[in-house]
């Protein structure tokens, strides 16, 4: 299972990509569960950059946890909450994003 | 104090309008991210996990109180209310919007600071010893020359594209407390025979993922040519450094695949070509900028003792505080004070808005209005009449920024890590604070004596984890973060590189390793004065290697 996922050009903050537009968080992202499904979302990925909406886009690992996508590697889980450091700041400081992430 | 001219002035407002329309173009979508990304990175723009980075460049790391209250307000205004110092003593926000960045520009402008070559493969911010113009054991102060070097570098067309990035540090100690043999080119200002100021030259230290120690290729450089000698190092390397493999490109891997010997004969070459050219600096020139840095009049103040001595007799925190974070000054009645941005359990380098505005007052009030950052994450008060210690440590009780805990084992480096940055492959200020609660009795941080531990959260080691005396790398292992351990490591004077102690440890395990770490070495000292990393160098690994695994060797 796959997301898509990238850095919004305006003010870096990091996105998803769901229901055909760019989510502040990752818990509705649209899931590839095949290659077909990750090479469109790769394609949609690659045509927002080109269309200078997003930068640094990627197609990452998830799972499903309580009806929500989570991230599997680290890396991501952090980037789709924010500072483990820093609960006050980031996705997880509101509390529909901290449930999603 | 540095007097910022009118060249420094048009340059850095030329410099903003230049980026700011290129931001502007950017965000237009007129030029893509391929054609934007060196552009931003020339002017300290990073992207990270969770937004832009912007690095703003604090030149040898001085700043002035009106510059820490401009940063304070960027902190609040653009930011998330907080900024970091770095240990090439800039500082990082971690959350500004790119469309906001010329406006942040503009008022770094308006107190002489900018983000100009605080990235990409150019001459980085000259760094320089946090104590340098107040150290009691300083043959002179190395910032004016950091100054000449920051002049002569910046935008200097022939090194704005070399094979990789560049640094230079100077000391004007023997002690020293710039880490010059981890550097590109490390500088020792010092004194011949006659009488005369010149530098030791080393070439070639860097940590990252080949750990060198800097090779001394000269032993008296002339003041007047410290231009001319660097160019020739510089034009050395920019002509045979390696441009085909990012990982062998720093000068350090020149320097070790050439030979000391070689790279020096090549360097002495190319500087028989330059030495009497323009570039050999006339001593009026260096007497001028000198002269930028002249020491603020010291006063005497010799009620300082008396008040002093009573204020420890009342205070047993204050004395603490005066112990370990007050060092003495080349003046009697003055001292240089560090003031510790690393309290028990708390982000290392990372200071708040309301914060920075109070140092600033401090500053001003009691330090002429001058500040240093230091490489090891702190901030300096350079000069402060040993009479207001007292109200200067109350202030910083108030703030709560007076952990008196500098140069011991809480005391530490720490890289943002997987927190933020998107090139780390495991966290490390989460480390650092719980090592930092573990040994959060200052009775026991005393004890153990001085302890230099540094932690990366990746090989690029930010965190100067191989010159730790106790250095800790996060990778990343099968999915899950894990921490090696190196013992030896040092940046001072005898620096040294540390050695892989053994297997990695897990999050859950690296305190408690640590720890153990620290009781043998308090089993084993010859006595309470002998240093860890003296220990360490005495007795080798083996003890330390027995207390970690013996059990593990015995069950396998």
């Amino acid at each position: 299972m796959k997301v898509l996922t990238a850095n919004r050009l305006s003010d870096g903050i990091a996105v998803w990509y769901a229901d055909g537009g760019w989510a502040e968080t990752v818990g509705h992202a649209d899931i590839a569960y095949d290659k077909a499904a990750e090479d469109r979302l790769e394609a949609i990925g690659a045509a927002a950059a080109a269309n200078n909406e997003v930068l640094d886009v990627n197609v990452i690992d998830v799972t499903i946890v309580d009806g929500l996508v989570q991230p599997v590697r680290l890396r991501e889980k952090i980037r789709a909450a924010g500072p483990t450091i820093h609960p006050d700041l980031g996705k997880q400081a509101s509390p529909q994003a901290a449930r999603a992430a | 104090m540095y007097r910022y001219d009118e060249f420094d002035h048009d340059f850095v407002q030329a410099r903003v309008a230049e980026f700011s329309d290129q931001v502007k173009r950017r965000l237009a979508g007129e030029i893509t991210e391929d054609q934007f990304r060196p552009l931003r990175l020339m002017n300290g723009v990073y992207l990270q996990l969770h937004a832009y980075m912007l690095r703003i460049a604090v030149p040898y790391g001085t700043l002035n109180s009106r510059q820490l209250r401009m940063l304070a307000h960027i902190a609040r205004k653009y930011d998330k209310g907080y900024g970091h110092f770095t240990t090439r003593q800039n500082l990082q926000f971690h959350w500004p919007a790119l469309a906001d960045v010329p406006a942040i520009l503009a008022d770094l402008a308006s107190v002489e600071m900018h983000c100009i070559q605080t990235s990409g493969n150019c001459i980085r911010n000259v760094t320089a010893d946090h104590f340098a113009g107040a150290a009691a054991d300083e043959v002179a102060d190395p910032r004016p020359y950091a100054e000449i070097l920051r002049q002569w570098s910046s935008v200097h067309p022939e090194f704005s594209y070399l094979p990789r990035k560049f640094k230079i540090a100077v000391t004007g100690a023997e002690r020293d407390r710039a880490a010059i043999q981890a550097h590109d080119i490390g500088l020792h200002l010092k004194k011949n025979a006659a009488g005369e100021l010149g530098f030791a030259v080393y070439v070639g230290g860097g940590l990252g993922r080949t750990p060198m120690v800097a090779k001394k290729i000269r032993d008296f450089l002339p003041e007047a040519e410290l231009l001319s000698y660097c160019t020739a190092i510089l034009r050395v390397y920019n002509l045979y450094g390696r441009r085909d493999n990012k990982y062998k490109a720093r000068i350090k891997i020149l320097v070790h695949e050439t030979g000391v010997e070689e790279i020096a004969r090549q360097i002495e070459a190319e500087w028989q070509e330059l030495k009497d050219t323009e570039l050999k600096l006339p001593e009026a020139d260096i007497r001028a900028i000198n002269a930028y840095f002249a020491p603020p009049a010291l006063s005497a103040r010799p009620e300082g003792d008396a008040l002093v001595k009573q204020a420890r007799l009342d205070s047993k925190s204050f004395s603490e505080w005066l112990d370990q974070n007050v060092v003495t000054h080349r003046h009697p009645d003055y001292a240089a004070v560090t003031i510790s941005l690393k309290g028990i359990g708390e982000v290392p380098g990372d200071v708040t808005d309301s914060q920075m505005e109070a140092v600033a007052d401090i500053a001003e009030k009691y330090a002429f209005d001058e500040l240093r950052v230091s490489h090891e994450q702190n901030l300096i008060l350079p000069h402060v009449a040993r009479a207001d210690l007292k109200a200067v440590y109350d202030a910083l009780v108030e703030i709560g920024l007076a952990t008196a805990n500098s140069n011991l084992i809480s005391d530490i480096i720490s890289c943002p890590g997987l927190d933020y940055c998107s090139l780390a492959t495991a966290r490390s200020i989460p480390v650092a604070q719980e090592i930092s609660r573990r040994f959060a009795s200052l009775e026991r941080q005393r004890e153990i004596g001085e302890l230099k531990l540094k932690i990366s959260g990746c090989i690029n080691a930010c965190g100067h984890h191989h010159v730790g005396h106790i250095g800790i790398l996060g990778v990343e292992k099968k999915g899950t973060e894990l921490y090696q351990v190196t013992l030896g490591g040092s940046a001072d004077e005898n620096t040294s590189i540390g050695e892989i102690i053994g297997r990695g440890f897990s999050s859950e395990e690296i305190t408690d390793a640590i720890e153990q770490i620290v009781d043998t070495y308090l089993g084993l000292r010859l006595r309470p004065d002998e240093r860890f990393i003296d220990a360490y160098r005495r007795v080798g690994p083996a003890p330390f290697k027995e207390a970690l695994y013996a059990g593990e060797t015995k069950a396998a």
